[in-house]
């Protein structure tokens, strides 16, 4: 293999093709996800621990700029988790091709939005 | 030699299978847990402290942290490997991601003991 392969990986000259979106949106999440496990620990503690923390913990979700947050987060998961099902059926090796990956891209995207959309209207 | 195909310790495949693995795990527990929430609207303290005294869910939560350590740690070395080109950078966060990981797992299973 050679060692000086030219590759190019620098985000802010690299095209973007609609399955590029889709998947540095899932790189994008993925991180924020990372980030957030601490936090979801903290709710699963508070949540298990007593009467007492559990409804400290309702209290805090139903504030008004924590539930803002709280729907950046679901539509952080909501669209990993649509993505990665893409990339698991481009596994078993559905939708490889130019067009239909493209195609699941975008619908990816779009089923994503919807549901995010929804959790929003679930939450307000 | 199939082996220098794979690399040494075939770490890519494993990786990349580990990662499908854990990903296939943590959805079927978060539809699970979806479906709990939609069964039982207006959930108190006591359904949700209950759920978690059974064995099996005990299990099941640790399952889904590991996993969550596992797919979360492939997940952040790729991403830094392609886009952090400094090497000693790479290894510290690297090195961060991985306790940081660590320890929430420990975490968890300390909140899941508590139980």
């Amino acid at each position: 293999m050679k060692k000086q392969r030219p590759k190019n990986l620098n985000l802010f000259t690299i095209r973007f093709p609609i399955p590029a979106i889709a998947s540095i949106l899932h790189r994008i999440s993925g991180f924020i996800l990372f980030l957030l496990i601490p936090f979801i620990l903290w709710g699963f503690y508070l949540s298990l621990t007593s009467a007492q923390s559990f409804n400290d913990l309702h209290q805090i979700l139903i504030t008004p700029w924590v539930k803002l947050v709280i729907w950046c987060s679901l539509s952080a998961f909501l669209y990993h988790f649509i993505a990665g099902i893409r990339h698991l059926l481009m596994d078993i090796g559905m939708g490889e091709e130019l067009k239909s990956g493209k195609l699941s891209a975008i619908f990816t995207i779009i089923i994503a939005a919807v549901l995010i959309i929804l959790t929003g209207i679930w939450l307000w | 030699m199939v082996k220098s195909v794979l690399g040494v310790n075939h770490q890519g495949l494993r990786d990349w299978l580990f990662q499908r693995m854990s990903a296939v795990f943590m959805a079927v527990y978060v539809i699970g847990l979806l479906i709990y929430f939609v069964l039982h609207p207006e959930i108190t303290y006591y359904d949700w402290h209950n759920l978690f005294t059974y064995l099996w869910m005990k299990a099941a939560t640790l399952l889904f942290f590991l996993s969550l350590l596992v797919h979360a740690w492939v997940g952040m070395w790729t991403i830094f490997t392609d886009y952090v080109t400094c090497p000693v950078a790479r290894l510290t966060l690297n090195t961060i991601v991985f306790f940081a990981l660590t320890g929430f797992f420990f975490a968890a299973l300390l909140i899941l003991w508590g139980v």
